[in-house]
């Protein structure tokens, strides 16, 4: 019962998928290939995602992780979220467990702020996509938009969120482990 | 490729791992498992919805949505339209080329894509579950806001 409620999205995504086979077929083949798709992509970029952190969580001592992009690790903390952000792959969703992970470990928020900047925007693979479709000059320009956006965001989290909300969160990042 | 290099440093770290210590090892792919596990209801309901909008939100639908396509009135339609929810890349970029051929403007196309890539009202509950409600909400707002400077910036830039 507890592992139907926990699929209950699912299953009733797929009942709807199913009920609109009957009158609306195109739309439904629709849905089947981009679900299918998206599931393969999950499918294949997730494991080696959970392997990394699980193998983090073991071996890196929260020092480390402290010590290099803590919330006194300055400059190069935030310019590490940042390329680790951009180097990444796959949807935003992505990005959660691995902040909370970091969270875990003692990294700053400023830091995991900028780090799901960085994964929403800069994202390499992406920036291809975009200059495909849209070309160089809107990739471009929207790219040396966002940087700057992305650490002004982070800026104002940082100052809007109180000392509590802050503790509140690393609450629930313990808790997802 | 990027995948490839995670597959890689993934097995490389694993092996190593496991030469230097079995147990710890062990305990590491169990904490990998149930992290997985654990996300896999939240994420397959997301997936399967996220497809099904998709499916019938067809560029057609959306060029209609976004109007004429031009001022400040298309922009926001764009951006609202792309806050439903956060979409894997290789569908947000086809259908913004899609759009741009059925005559949608730059400026506006900027809006979609700042908010489809960053504001998800449906990955909200995921991002809540997370990262606690102040977090979730303040950061798809601040996305949502920004969407329209970028926008107008690539309005005056690209045109």
């Amino acid at each position: 019962m507890k592992i139907l409620k926990k699929y209950l999205v699912f299953l009733l995504s797929l009942g709807v998928i199913g009920l609109s086979f009957l009158w609306d077929k195109q739309t439904a083949v629709k849905a089947v290939v981009t679900v299918g798709k998206s599931f393969k992509e999950m499918l294949f970029i997730l494991p080696p995602i959970f392997v990394l952190l699980g193998l983090l969580d073991v071996w890196v001592p929260r020092e480390t992780m402290v010590k290099y992009m803590g919330k006194d690790s300055g400059l190069m903390g935030s310019l590490l979220a940042f390329l680790l952000g951009s180097a990444a792959a796959g949807p935003l969703y992505v990005v959660f467990p691995i902040a909370a992970a970091f969270l875990r470990k003692g990294v700053g928020l400023f830091n995991v702020l900028i780090m799901i900047g960085a994964w929403s925007t800069t994202k390499i693979p992406m920036l291809l996509m975009e200059y495909n479709s849209l070309g160089a000059k809107f990739t471009l320009t929207r790219l040396f938009m966002n940087i700057p956006l992305i650490i002004i965001i982070a800026l104002v989290m940082v100052l809007l969120l109180k000392e509590e909300d802050v503790q509140e969160i690393y609450k629930r990042a313990a808790k997802m482990e | 490729m990027q995948t490839a290099i995670y597959y890689g440093l993934a097995t490389f770290l694993t092996l190593f791992s496991f030469l230097k210590d079995k147990n710890k090892t062990k305990l590491s792919l169990r904490k990998a498992w149930k992290s997985f596990v654990n996300i896999l209801p939240q994420l397959l309901g997301m997936i399967s919805v996220i497809g099904i909008i998709i499916a019938y939100l067809s560029p057609q639908t959306i060029s209609n949505l976004i109007g004429g396509s031009s001022g400040w009135l298309g922009v926001l339609s764009a951006a609202i339209v792309g806050s439903i929810t956060l979409i894997p890349a290789f569908v947000a970029f086809p259908m913004a080329a899609i759009l741009l051929e059925n005559g949608a403007g730059y400026m506006q196309l900027s809006a979609f894509a700042s908010t489809l890539t960053m504001v998800g009202l449906i990955t909200l509950p995921l991002e809540i579950k997370f990262f606690g409600r102040k977090f979730a909400l303040l950061r798809n707002i601040l996305a949502f806001v920004f969407a329209f400077i970028v926008a107008f910036v690539i309005g005056r830039v690209v045109g």
